[in-house]
């Protein structure tokens, strides 16, 4: 859907081939700051105008949370020659389609045209970046507001199991630290959002030297950057934007959380913090997530769902940030069946992996789906998971839009002994955060705290 | 450069709400878009094995990848009427043990190629869907082979599997959405219509391996399936591929089980789905639409990208952007081989859910006035221009191909397209809207809680209301 974020539980989106497979660009500083990068695809008559502002949930102030995502949904509402509307308008009479994400990282905002629109696109683009404050009023925070509250409750509140996510980041964290609180923000926080609020992230944040754009498709690159120039050129350069510095996390403790929802079975999330995203062990646990949960062959869906069948499902993986990443496992009880029994035979499956190391086959088998998945995403220029989107997720995150190779040579160089040297360093008991999410009235299916415990 | 740039960033600063920067560019109105580039699909390669066995192919070498979807006709409308869900079993059964591999051994030889083989039964098709790397075909093939033609359908992988189901069905009461889909289906077409049946605990109790082997030898024959394959190889190198693995599939004789149309909706009726404590609405309202092979299609396409199919369509625009009701609301067509659903939907806060339903109706009573020539175009426009971000990835291009077969669509259809869309008429539109979009004659469906809703629903006099529990939709939750 129109302006959703992004969740924050995507596994495995790299890989490549065994011969090399480049996403051959151009790229351009403009004298505001602005970075620009360009690749040709002429499959279709088609391209993607793909913007990343370098902003997300993670830069937000303590009793502003869901800000930086209210504010995606206000780049809809209309720009100083763009009347409220007309964005969206103006696009699909062109025949293209548009959307934007938030994440605790960055904004993201894609329009997929025919070639053709290309300019009206980009004048679009432009105009929200340069004008939006100039159009913005009250009413129009107070409309997208009343949207947004509805997303929280159709997607967390009327959804089983929704408020897990709030539940658990708020447990894993420090209060202060900018990952303790959902993209989606709380309801209260929504609610005290101001329009001086978005006058001033939109000054702080949302300059074209905190912004970064990719054009992918079925373009002349030497006139594409011309018009990019000609729109984007004039938009002053913002001020140098304040660095995040939230003190490093570590959790040092498990912590035993229990929830109550209108659910008919029990689920159990197990998380830990974890090496943050292209850091050494990151891969690691990319990998451990498929060993333990990807496929039918996985460890804990095989003994879980097929063997015991004490289990509906089970998941696990790391879900990559640029400050910290978290690594999860999720599973549902069958009905006659509680939380304990299946944290008893997941500790054991982690506890075996952190004794002896996995077999080459599984690594090899995890490694293989990884490089198909890379060949994947070559096909589409646009969307959410196209190359415009990879060229913006490599460059901001690691500085080298064409990092693809880099990506997919971590996986290739793991050993056996690295995923078990991961699993021993970062599944640690004394540091996780265990929910479990029981049918009303049913407490006893629930982990239950140590006696012991606080 | 660089003091302009600082002044004018005082000034922006300082609250001003003209802004100074970029004179050089007009920004007073939208640039002006050359004409579209014409889209041109690569031609349909067809032949046939020689067991009579029909293939689609069409060549697309950018990417090293192939989709290739073995196309059975049968699915859920062929269902016995005491054994609902039973093609949807046997196709999940098919990759849990074939050619003597088993389950286990079947999923690690696949995942280990990098390749997906995904068995999924539809309501009149259903099919073997592989998606490879290049470099891993021939294996994959082999494996697609085993699946298909050798099924060994293990009784202690059917009982795993219908554990599951039933988990799955006891998991559908904690889901609105899922609830108040369930009920618009077998409300509107009724508990007997294959488009309108159910699953049920009792069903999938019943699921015995002869029944899985009997569905498959009735209709898993050659003649009563095609291949539609898109990717990064030639006609001649996949024909003599086929032919190898698939040349000697058996035929067989099927008989056609003839489907009734579904009768329509004659008033309107609201159903109410308690779900107390619920945040949200869900809201299902609709009514009988139109077969695939209408001649009214390019008409309704259209009409109902302006009502609910866009972003900027009526329903979205008032519900969402006007009202705040809701975080979306769209209407779409189900087209089938007999007519399917028309259905508009949303999720609202559930204060205003007798708002929501008013706004609702006044889109579906307004769509049966004359559109605007803004409207039709920006429909038109969205549809037609749209068209070629259809054809960038395999998987999406191959199940464009299946609509052709399945259809009997002309060959240049992918070509026609475009224009054939630009040139639907403001009154073709409006006589689509007139005909299938009948707002007093539909039923609506909510799901919320009841206490705080029903007054207001009542108030609206839209037409008699039926409370309904979930366990009336879904049966009771089942037991293992």
């Amino acid at each position: 859907m129109k302006k959703i974020f992004a969740l924050l539980f995507v596994l495995g989106s790299f890989a490549i081939a065994q011969t090399q497979i480049k996403i051959p660009y151009t790229r351009y500083v403009l004298s505001n700051g602005l970075n620009v990068i360009l690749h040709e695809d002429h499959s279709t008559p088609t391209v993607s105008v793909n913007t990343w502002y370098h902003v997300g949930s993670g830069y937000e102030k303590v009793g502003r949370t869901g800000f930086a995502h209210l504010f995606e949904h206000l780049m809809f509402m209309g720009s100083g020659h763009v009347p409220v509307g007309e964005f969206d308008k103006l696009l699909e009479a062109a025949g293209g389609e548009n959307n934007g994400s938030t994440t605790e990282d960055r904004t993201n905002y894609y329009e997929d045209v025919p070639i053709n629109a290309l300019e009206l696109a980009l004048y679009l683009d432009s105009d929200r970046m340069g004008f939006l404050v100039d159009a913005m009023n009250p009413q129009k925070v107070d409309a997208q507001r009343d949207v947004v509250k509805n997303e929280r409750r159709q997607s967390y509140e009327n959804r089983p199991y929704g408020l897990s996510e709030e539940t658990i980041l708020k447990n894993l964290f420090p209060s202060t630290h900018p990952y303790s609180w959902p993209v989606i923000g709380s309801m209260a926080d929504l609610s005290a959002a101001s329009y001086d609020d978005v006058v001033e992230f939109f000054r702080t944040y949302y300059v074209p030297n905190n912004a970064s754009l990719v054009i992918s498709g079925d373009i002349n690159p030497k006139e594409t950057i011309k018009l990019v120039e000609k729109w984007f050129g004039a938009i002053p350069k913002g001020k140098i934007v304040p660095p995040q510095n939230p003190a490093a996390v570590a959790l040092n403790e498990e912590k035993i959380v229990v929830l109550e929802d209108k659910v008919q079975l029990p689920r159990l999330y197990m998380t830990w913090i974890t090496p943050k995203r292209f850091s050494p062990g990151d891969a690691e646990m990319d990998v451990v997530g498929n060993i333990l949960a990807g496929g039918k062959n996985s460890r804990l869906y095989k003994k879980l769902v097929y063997d015991l069948q004490i289990a509906q499902d089970v998941r696990a993986g790391q879900s990559s940030s640029k400050l910290v990443s978290q690594f999860q496992i999720i599973a549902t009880a069958r009905a006659g069946h509680n939380l304990t029994e299946l944290k008893k035979v997941i500790q054991e499956e982690i506890d075996k992996l952190k004794n002896e190391q996995p077999s080459q086959r599984e690594l090899q088998r995890t490694v293989n789906q990884y490089e198909a998945a890379f060949i994947d995403q070559l096909e589409s220029p646009g969307g959410f998971s196209g190359k415009a989107d990879m060229l913006n997720t490599y460059f901001y995150y690691t500085g080298n839009p064409d990092y693809a190779n880099e990506d997919l040579a971590r996986y290739k160089a793991l050993s056996t002994d690295d995923i078990q040297t991961a699993a021993q360093t970062y599944l640690q008991d004394n540091g996780r955060v265990i929910l479990s999410i029981v049918p009303k009235g049913k407490i006893d299916l629930a982990i239950q705290p140590k006696a012991e415990g606080k | 450069m660089k003091k302009k740039i600082l002044i004018l960033l005082a000034l922006f600063i300082a609250g001003s709400s003209v802004s100074l920067f970029a004179q050089d560019v007009d920004r007073t109105k939208p640039p002006q878009l050359p004409a579209p580039k014409s889209l041109t699909v690569p031609a349909l390669q067809q032949f046939s094995l020689s067991n009579g066995l029909k293939v689609v192919l069409m060549e697309k070498h950018e990417v090293p990848l192939i989709q290739l979807n073995v196309i059975i006709k049968v699915g859920s409308v062929n269902d016995p009427a005491d054994k609902v869900g039973l093609t949807n079993l046997t196709l999940d059964m098919m990759d849990e043990g074939a050619a003597g591999k088993s389950s286990l051994e079947l999923a690690d030889a696949i995942d280990f190629l990098g390749a997906r083989i995904q068995t999924m039964a539809g309501m009149h098709s259903s099919g073997i869907y592989l998606h490879t790397p290049l470099s891993k075909f021939d294996d994959a093939l082999k494996l697609v082979s085993d699946i298909l033609l050798h099924p060994d359908f293990p009784k202690v992988e059917l009982d795993r599997k219908k554990k599951d189901r039933l988990t799955s069905l006891m998991q559908m009461h904690d889901q609105p959405t899922a609830i108040a889909g369930a009920a618009f289906n077998s409300l509107l077409f009724g508990k007997e219509h294959p488009y309108g049946r159910m699953i049920n605990e009792n069903s999938i109790k019943s699921f015995s391996v002869d029944d899985l082997k009997n569905l498959y030898a009735k209709y898993f024959v050659a003649n009563n399936a095609y291949v539609v394959c898109v990717g990064d190889i030639k006609t001649d190198e996949l024909k003599i591929k086929l032919e190898s693995i698939l040349g000697k599939w058996q035929k067989g004789i099927v008989k056609e089980d003839k489907i009734s149309d579904p009768v329509q909706v004659n008033r309107r009726i609201v159903y109410l789905i308690d779900k107390p404590g619920a945040a949200q609405s869900v809201i299902n309202i609709g009514r009988i639409g139109a077969s695939r092979v209408t001649k009214d299609y390019n008409a309704l396409v259209v009409m109902n990208t302006i009502l609910g199919g866009s972003f900027t369509s009526r329903l979205n625009n008032n519900l969402r952007e006007v009202h705040g009701y809701t975080y979306g609301a769209s209407s779409r067509f189900m087209f089938r081989p007999i007519p399917g659903s028309f259905i508009a939907a949303s999720s609202v806060q559930t204060e205003v859910t007798d708002k929501a339903l008013t706004e609702f109706f006044k889109e579906l009573n307004g769509i049966r006035e004359p559109f605007t020539n803004d409207d039709l175009n920006r429909g038109k426009n969205l549809v037609a221009l749209s068209y070629p971000g259809n054809f960038q990835n395999v998987a999406q291009i191959a199940s464009q191909i299946e609509e052709l077969v399945q259809y009997n669509l002309p060959n240049d259809y992918f070509n026609n397209y475009v224009s054939s869309m630009l040139n639907v008429k403001a009154d073709e539109t409006n006589a689509a809207a007139k005909k299938y979009i009948v707002p007093d004659q539909m039923i609506v469906v909510v799901v919320g809680d009841k206490a705080k809703v029903e007054e207001g629903i009542k108030a609206l006099n839209l037409g008699e209301i039926k409370n309904l529990s979930i366990e009336d939709v879904l049966g009771k939750v089942p037991v293992l």
